[in-house]
């Protein structure tokens, strides 16, 4: 199954233990892509928790969310939390940075801590493997690229690439990586459509990036 | 027929022509650039002067390129797209047209990552291809990218760009060159060669296409100086093809660098006789001292 999650990693423990500084804390989890990327489900909240008593830390209570950024199901949750909730000083998030601004905005008289880093959007390749995908610039150009993005995938974004770096179809930048490029020009190459490279591709419009809010 | 500089008046009168590398340093010190500059005077047509090379911070380009003009020497300015978006890169080509700057080569620039501010937010607004266009678009139609008009003066200035022949997918290489020619490059410099039949197939190539007659292209010569630097051309550094033979006549060398200028001397005369190439670029990192000698030696130098 392939899917498309905001794909998070746990931050270091030692660093959220500064952030809780020895206070009562409530955990949140997510039950959406946070649970896939093993990061912030129930499974981790529930060893983050074991994790945290033994270092003395009071754990007032913990919920996983459904999910996370969905602001009226948060308040519902939260309402059958309402007393762990006012025994901790603290909550820590492990959902992504969208889930943890969510919470932020609804728990207003708590200290709220991101027990997540935001890495990308991307593709759940295996069970335990994420890969970049997205990095949601507001206007999809993956028609010109036989459905692959450099703008996301190319550590230079190039529109008028390859770079001519990579080796062995790897990328300069990172040889664990595959090149985007590469698998461009092996798609296009395939379906005999390499012409479609020579059109020089126009700088990109990255106003359509600065989208703050959308209504329906 | 006026040319924007005299690096394209003598490409265009089909000499052969030298191009060299002058790193700026990692200081404010005009003396080192000019150190580089006495010591090479002469020996070439126009000088590159590197944009941040490799993603370290140094003196800037425009700036060395300025200190060049101070001293009637005919800069190439590098500029790539790492550091700057589409509105500091169109204002810099303002500003060095205005200052006398009438070459500049068009690079995509190397990424943050390998330099030394790691911790940079690389800009890659645009690529060399994009700037390129935008350039020619600002020199030839009086239009900034975003299609508003320039008012006054237009830069006046000979664009190029660069080219590798060992790239991967080498198939598409020739291709690549000519979208670069396509969006305005005049000149091309090339990748260090040190793979001179691997070169020879591109070259058939780019002449098979006719594309040596639409842009000038200056073959790249690196000397290699230790059986370290040979070591890094040959493993580490990107897009480069260092072949054994090669490598192992540095690394059985009794005197390294000394057998690194027979190379490059070697290499240098291999490719000067090639139909469709137009110059050499030679590119001495941290060596530039040698450079006097491998023109005089290899016959450049009689030609200016």
């Amino acid at each position: 199954m392939l899917r498309l999650m905001i794909i998070t990693k746990q931050k270091n423990f030692d660093d959220i233990l500064r952030s809780i500084d020895s206070k009562p804390v409530f955990l949140i989890g997510c039950n959406q892509c946070a649970t896939l990327c093993h990061t912030g489900g129930k499974d981790e909240v529930l060893a983050l928790k074991k994790a945290l008593e033994t270092k003395k830390i009071s754990v007032s209570g913990w919920v996983i969310l459904e999910p996370a950024c969905h602001t009226m199901n948060d308040k519902r949750m939260l309402k059958d939390h309402a007393a762990e909730l006012s025994q901790s000083e603290k909550i820590l998030v492990l959902a992504c940075g969208n889930g943890v601004q969510t919470l932020a905005g609804l728990v207003t008289e708590k200290e709220i801590i991101a027990g997540t880093d935001t890495l990308f959007l991307g593709e759940i390749s295996h069970i335990t493997e994420f890969n970049k995908r997205c990095v949601m610039c507001g206007e999809c150009l993956l028609d010109s690229y036989g459905g692959l993005c450099p703008v996301s995938q190319c550590p230079k974004s190039m529109l008028n690439g390859p770079c001519g770096g990579s080796f062995h179809g790897k990328c300069e930048i990172n040889q664990q990586v595959e090149c985007v490029w590469d698998r461009i020009i092996q798609g296009l190459k395939k379906r005999g459509a390499l012409q479609a490279l020579s059109i020089i591709q126009p700088p990109k419009d990255w106003s359509k990036a600065g989208e703050m809010n959308r209504r329906i | 027929m006026t040319y924007r500089s005299t690096f394209e008046k003598s490409l265009s009168e089909e000499r052969f022509v030298v191009t060299a590398e002058i790193g700026p340093p990692k200081s404010a010190d005009p003396l080192k650039i000019r150190d580089k500059a006495i010591l090479l005077e002469g020996c070439a047509d126009a000088f590159n002067v590197t944009d941040n090379q490799t993603a370290v911070v140094r003196l800037s380009s425009l700036a060395g390129s300025l200190i060049l003009l101070q001293m009637d020497m005919e800069p190439i300015m590098q500029m790539t797209c790492r550091d700057r978006n589409r509105i500091g890169l169109q204002s810099d080509v303002l500003g060095a047209a205005a200052l006398g700057v009438r070459n500049i080569l068009c690079l995509t620039g190397d990424h943050q990552s390998v330099g030394n501010h790691p911790g940079a937010k690389g800009v890659f607004d645009i690529d060399s291809i994009q700037l390129l266009q935008i350039i020619k678009n600002m020199r030839d139609e009086g239009i900034f990218q975003s299609g508003d008009l320039l008012r006054g003066t237009r830069p006046c200035v000979f664009l190029g760009a660069a080219a590798n022949p060992y790239a991967d997918p080498s198939e598409i290489q020739v291709d690549r060159l000519r979208k670069k020619i396509d969006a305005g490059a005049e000149f091309i410099q090339t990748q260090s060669v040190y793979n001179v039949e691997k070169f020879l197939v591109w070259i058939d190539d780019v002449r098979s296409q006719g594309l040596d007659k639409q842009v000038h292209i200056l073959a790249g010569i690196t000397p290699l100086k230790s059986v370290k630097m040979a070591e890094r051309m040959k493993y580490h550094v990107p897009g480069t093809d260092v072949p054994d033979a090669v490598y192992e006549r540095i690394k059985n060398a009794s005197d390294p660098a000394k057998e690194g200028y027979q190379i490059a001397l070697q290499t240098i005369r291999e490719l000067k006789d090639i139909k469709g190439i137009h110059g050499i670029h030679i590119t001495a990192l941290f060596w530039e001292e040698i450079i006097p000698a491998l023109v005089t030696e290899s016959g450049l130098h009689t030609q200016r």
